[in-house]
């Protein structure tokens, strides 16, 4: 068995990352995911949080991620996001006034049960932004 | 005969134009460039993401119990045609070829007895076809893609789509679109959005496991399928829409070259007017001085 898996991460623009890890912890959406290789094959969702590659017994990179989904094989783990940040570019004034549009958003949304499904998915995002930013 | 000046005037504005035409061809070629390296990045997200609703697809042997996003409504009554063409024209065939084959496919499925709607991304499309199809067009688009196609952007067109399919107002969603090929040859490709296509089993046959390899879900299926299925929509949305961009600024390009060009031709035989009526002009002048002298 190979000691490290392959790592991508991509998002509707661009690839994020791509690279051998030896551990990728994900933010899966029933709880966090340590991926090893040779990980039996899975597809979940993820939640908005922060991914964090090991090498060497250490964390090497984190990159925050707005919720997406990943697919796990033995050789590979591919990470689909709709964004993706590395935490270290993460603004956190910027995330807390994200975070308060959009629970003015949610506010705003009244009866629209579309509109407040919208606006609580984005408070997720926010929060969890805020958090990793902190 | 048009005079000199008349001749003089002509050629500077045909002047005046080729300089236009050539600034568009290049502000075209810089932004197709841009384009096509924007179709290039977002083909990766899209190639997995196609490939995990196969495998799930896949996994749900049973249709009835599938999201009608991917086994759809059961219904083939109304349809949904979504034009995609862009916000100005100068730019050959595309928005014509566009407009055409959606007319050819309305006109079709209203001979086949089934109703017709149609969503108008880019101003041309509501333009174009207002005139037949007035009372078919239930929304227009505008504005996209006025720096680039932006994910969000496409990710709204899609909410739409879903929003009306959510509220029962059509069967199946089919976007046409211009299919990039190359800075002269673009493809009016239709897309089916709803039910969604799977990709070919064939496809799969590459990977090791095959396509009834076994995967863990996490949730269910139906969870990630009620997920995914959206956000595929949005991403199938988003490379239409940027295989249009490109396609539109190739073809645009394409188009401003000939005619400059042919401003180019217009301009060398207005001169060669000019200079022969100029010349005719002065042969007549000197003819009247000489028979003038000679008079005396």
């Amino acid at each position: 068995m190979a000691d490290t898996i392959q790592f991508e991460l991509v998002s509707p623009q661009e690839q994020v990352a791509s690279e051998a890890v030896e551990m990728v912890v994900i933010p899966g959406g029933e709880g966090d995911l340590g991926v090893l290789p040779g990980h039996s094959l899975l597809i979940g969702t993820v939640r908005p949080g922060v991914i964090a590659m090991h090498a060497g017994g250490k964390v090497t990179s984190e990159i925050f991620v707005a919720g997406g989904f990943v697919e796990i094989n033995p050789e590979a783990c591919t990470v689909l996001a709709e964004e993706a940040i590395p935490v270290g570019a993460l603004d956190k004034s910027a995330a807390a006034s994200r975070l308060d549009a959009a629970q003015r958003a949610l506010g705003e949304a009244g009866e629209d049960a579309r509109a407040q499904a919208s606006a609580e998915a984005e408070i997720k995002i926010a929060e969890a932004m805020v958090a990793a930013a902190a | 005969m048009p005079s000199l000046k008349d001749l003089k005037i002509r050629i500077n504005s045909v002047k005046s134009t080729q300089k236009i035409t050539s600034a568009m061809k290049m502000v075209a070629a810089a932004k197709l460039r841009r384009a096509q390296e924007g179709a290039e990045a977002a083909r990766p997200y899209a190639l997995r993401m196609e490939g995990m609703v196969g495998a799930i697809g896949a996994s749900i042997g049973d249709p009835e119990g599938a999201p009608r996003m991917l086994a759809g409504t059961g219904q083939d009554k109304v349809h949904l045609l979504v034009a995609c063409t862009a916000d100005r024209g100068l730019c050959g065939g595309f928005n014509g070829s566009i407009v055409r084959d959606v007319r050819n496919l309305a006109r079709q499925l209203k001979g086949g007895g089934k109703t017709v709607k149609i969503l108008c991304v880019g101003r041309k499309a509501r333009d174009l076809l207002k005139r037949d199809f007035q009372s078919d067009i239930v929304d227009t688009v505008e504005g996209i893609g006025k720096k680039g196609i932006e994910y969000d952007e496409a990710a709204g067109v899609a909410a739409t789509i879903t929003d009306m399919f959510d509220a029962g107002e059509f069967d199946v969603c089919t976007i046409v679109f211009n299919r990039f090929k190359s800075a002269m040859t673009q493809v009016v490709t239709r897309q089916q959005l709803i039910p969604f296509q799977l990709p070919e089993a064939d496809d799969e046959a590459e990977k090791p496991e095959g396509p009834s390899a076994i995967y863990i879900y996490e949730p269910e299926e139906e969870e990630i399928l009620a997920d995914l299925l959206p956000r595929n929509m949005a991403v199938q949305v988003f490379q239409a829409l940027l295989e249009s961009a490109a396609s539109e600024h190739g073809a645009r390009m394409t188009a401003m070259d000939s005619a400059t060009r042919n401003a180019g031709d217009m301009i060398d035989n207005l001169t060669l007017t000019y200079n022969r009526t100029r010349q005719a002009f002065i042969t007549k002048e000197l003819i009247e001085i000489i028979s003038g002298a000679e008079a005396l």
